[in-house]
């Protein structure tokens, strides 16, 4: 009996993790995470974005060390000196960020770090592509040129290359991150294949999925995370039990309530047959296209997981670039956006709040006022002088109407917290008289007391008849803050769920179902 | 997954030699800019001289090149992980104030000396490399202040031009009557050519094009990096001593052009200033591009006044001609 079969044998999982802790930032990441995973089983890893699945692989692949707590390899206390060293120690990593290098081959990247060697010690670059071929014909593939770069093929292709790197080097753990998110059905099918063939050779093999039909037709046990720490190992789970587990807590009485809905409101803005860039739909898979409208005062949320595109449509919607496919119509006009200064002029003036505000948003070495009046320069100058007192009217105005905690408009927006920024930023856009908002991510990183805050403030815009697009990690935002949510899955509105149905269960459950050949 | 019609008629699968010529386009394309450079050189000294360029057209040209040449590669270098290293010329300068005041007439010392010069850059890179690697700071700012610093401790070391380089010596680096320095050149390229088959080389071109991805295949980044600078550091002292060679004494403000020129060279020479792309050999065709351009305006009897500006003119038609096919050749693709 092998080293490793015995001690599967005895009950000692193959990797372990007990205790694992890790910030990044302010943000904990794990708390006290847990996780064991045995030779000869394939184990899912299931939970929200967030919940801390990406964290515990990448300190289980070596990319990183936790803050504290002990990882072991069947019962042995282990510390992983970086990547290469959990190689070594026979662990097979696919991060959910690619790592294949863009102006390197399909050979030289599939064989890095292993390539064919002359007996002077140089490695043969003439081989590297007979080499490559070889082993991918090994494992079936026979459709990715070995001569090409890894920036000449698709996102799929690139992910099967990955896929083919980690498995040739035969580890006994492999970690999948997502392995599937990039991959059509024939691909996902090669795959599981691949994984149980592993599997019957001993190999231990956890992956994460949003897609719950693939846990379940590949699954031994799955394992769910909530907040950064264990909630749970099943052998055997219902979908929606395992749902509960994950979003948890019920928080009904910490929303506001909706301002109502008028009848016969006008829509202010319709989007229609877009292709959302990254999805199946944009690489022309499936034929999925998105339309939607947004009327006055609607709050109109758009949930899914993460990777279906919101963001592309965010950015899209204001120019930053352009929606590759779809018509835009804004108060009933068609037109086009090819830029921000587009948006924010296009007739009623479309505002992006976005999720990365540091980078996409504001200007943080800067003040508040400079920040609040970027945009409407033209309109407060005379001859091309701005009119600074003007401008000092309006900024103070729009600080005390949302309740800016600044101690003057001078001040530095980067000095500021995470919520007040984010209310600068909203402020800019009511200057701006922007009637149509899209909100992206906007509470994420921000404190429970502003968030709430910030929760009254977007009642109070819709209430006076502003359209808002809503997007939101957090499943219960969407769930409690929207009129109407769409439900995104391969670029396409996978469910429209209005009250009572609207659920962050709903929602959960909409965007894991697998999507239907098209 | 098996091939099928589809990926056919995409031409996913192309030949060999397609692919060959899509990624080294660059390359190709700095080789292809030297021979028209040649072209006309030999036509406007043809016609002025009644007699094709000889062997002393030839010899003087490799010459003047070399120190170019080799900075240039170490250069190359940097810039393909994905860094730039403007300390070049204070390297070159004090290098080559070195080899004018420690070479004597007999080959121990010859040996020795030039051992120590490579030495003193070698160092001279590895304090870049340290800075760049451990410090994580920028290479812009790191080589901009060690340019000064290499500048300063030149002078120092030799306050005025003078010092003399044994003729020996320069016959063996630079001989005067034969392009016998191509040999020099040969031998880079084969060095390169293997650096290119080592981990090493590898792991060069892998930070350069995701540092990241490059980190989590388990390459020690910093290490690489500072190996490179290293590297890069010692070709500069090669550089200076090819230098004082040609010139048969010192100066210690002759090199400060290398910077500016070494970066231009691999920008001929196709390599990528966003790193992971690129060619030493493209880059040796660079330094002998701007070497053509030099003696293209001489024998278009440039008033030497003007010469800066007609470089520059060259240069930019010379870059955005490049980019432009290189553009045309990846999107025919």
């Amino acid at each position: 009996m092998s080293e490793r079969a015995a001690a599967a044998a005895t009950g000692v999982a193959a990797v372990a993790a007990q205790t694992l802790n890790k910030a990044f930032g302010g943000v904990q990441a794990l708390r006290a995470a847990s996780f064991a995973a045995n030779a000869g089983e394939v184990h899912a890893l299931v939970g929200e974005n967030g919940a801390g699945k990406s964290t515990l692989i990448k300190i289980l692949g070596g990319r990183f060390p936790p803050d504290s707590g002990t990882i072991l390899l069947d019962g042995e206390p282990v510390r992983f000196s970086g990547p290469a060293d959990a190689t070594r120690r026979g662990i097979g990593t696919v991060f959910q960020e690619l790592t294949l290098l863009p102006w390197l081959t399909v050979a030289e990247n599939l064989l890095f770090g292993r390539e064919p060697r002359t007996a002077a010690g140089l490695i043969r670059r003439a081989s590297l592509p007979q080499d490559a071929e070889a082993l991918l014909d090994d494992l079936g593939i026979s459709h990715i040129d070995p001569r090409a770069l890894a920036a000449e093929i698709s996102l799929s292709e690139r992910q099967i290359v990955e896929i083919a790197r980690v498995i040739t080097k035969k580890p006994r753990i492999l970690l999948l991150d997502e392995p599937t998110s990039s991959l059509v059905e024939r691909e996902v099918a090669w795959l599981f294949e691949r994984i149980r063939e592993l599997r019957a050779l001993g190999t231990a093999i956890v992956f994460t999925s949003h897609r719950w039909n693939e846990i379940t037709s590949i699954a031994d046990r799955i394992t769910i995370y909530r907040n950064g720490s264990e909630a749970g190992t099943f052998t055997e789970i219902e979908e929606g039990e395992a749902i509960t587990l994950m979003t948890g807590r019920r928080v009904d009485a910490l929303y506001p309530k909706l301002p109502p809905l008028l009848a016969g409101a006008k829509d202010m803005l319709a989007l229609e047959g877009a292709a959302l860039p990254g999805t199946a739909a944009a690489n022309g898979q499936h034929a999925a296209e998105l339309s939607f409208h947004l009327r006055a005062g609607e709050i109109l949320g758009i949930g899914g997981l993460a990777g279906q595109g919101h963001r592309e449509l965010f950015l899209g919607l204001f120019g930053a670039p352009p929606l590759a496919r779809g018509k835009i119509a804004v108060g009933g006009k068609h037109l086009r956006i090819h830029r921000p200064s587009d948006a924010i002029n296009a007739g009623l003036g479309i505002a992006l709040v976005p999720e990365d505000r540091k980078t996409e948003g504001l200007l943080l070495p800067l003040s508040v006022r400079y920040n609040l009046t970027l945009p409407i320069l033209r309109r407060i100058s005379r001859a091309g002088v701005i009119r600074t007192p003007i401008e000092a009217r309006m900024s103070r105005d729009i600080i005390a109407a949302l309740g800016v905690r600044t101690p003057s408009a001078a001040q530095r927006v980067g000095a500021l917290s995470g919520g007040n920024q984010q209310k600068v930023l909203v402020g800019r856009w009511l200057l701006a008289e922007s009637r149509i908002l899209l909100l992206y991510d906007v509470t994420r990183g921000v404190d429970v007391a502003t968030r709430h805050e910030i929760y009254d403030l977007i009642m109070r815009l819709a209430g006076e008849g502003r359209a808002i697009l809503f997007y939101s990690s957090d499943t219960e935002e969407l769930a409690h803050l929207c009129h109407r949510v769409l439900v995104l899955r391969d670029g396409r509105v996978a469910a429209e769920l209005v009250p009572p149905a609207l659920t962050a269960e709903a929602v959960v459950s909409a965007s894991m179902r697998q999507a239907r050949a098209a | 997954m098996p091939r099928d019609s589809a990926d056919e008629a995409a031409g996913r699968w192309r030949s060999p030699a397609s692919h060959a010529f899509g990624q080294h386009i660059g390359l190709i394309l700095a080789l292809a800019i030297l021979l028209l450079a040649i072209v006309i050189f030999s036509v406007m000294f043809t016609i002025q001289q009644q007699r094709l360029p000889g062997n002393f057209e030839v010899t003087s040209t490799v010459n003047n090149t070399m120190p170019l040449a080799i900075a240039a590669i170490g250069q190359t270098i940097v810039v393909l992980t994905r860094g730039i290293d403007l300390s070049v010329g204070g390297m070159v300068d004090l290098t080559n104030a070195l080899a004018a005041i420690l070479l004597r007439p007999n080959l121990g010392n010859q040996l020795a000396v030039s051992a120590i010069i490579i030495v003193v850059g070698a160092a001279g890179g590895l304090i870049n490399g340290l800075l760049v690697g451990l410090g994580r700071l920028q290479p812009i700012v790191v080589t901009l202040a060690t340019l000064s610093i290499y500048q300063g401790l030149a002078i120092r070391v030799l306050p005025q031009p003078g010092g003399a380089v044994p003729p020996g010596y320069t016959g063996f680096l630079v001989n005067p009557n034969a392009p016998t320095a191509l040999v020099f050149l040969l031998i880079a390229i084969v060095l390169w050519l293997g650096l290119r088959r080592t981990r090493l080389g590898v792991d060069i071109f892998a930070i350069g094009a995701d540092e990241q991805a490059a980190i989590a295949l388990g390459v020690r980044a910093v290490r690489t990096k500072i190996i490179a600078y290293t590297l890069a550091g010692a070709l500069y002292a090669v550089a200076g001593l090819f230098l004082a060679a040609t010139a048969t004494a010192g100066d210690a403000t002759t090199g400060d052009s290398y910077t500016l020129t070494s970066i231009v060279a691999i920008v001929l020479g196709g390599v990528s200033f966003f790193g992971g792309r690129g060619s030493a050999i493209g880059a040796i065709a660079g330094a002998f591009i701007i070497t053509m351009i030099v003696n293209i305006l001489f024998f278009a009897k440039i008033n030497p006044l003007y010469q800066a500006f007609y470089e520059g003119l060259f240069l930019v038609i010379a870059v955005v001609l490049g980019a432009l096919i290189g553009r045309l050749v990846r999107a025919r693709r």
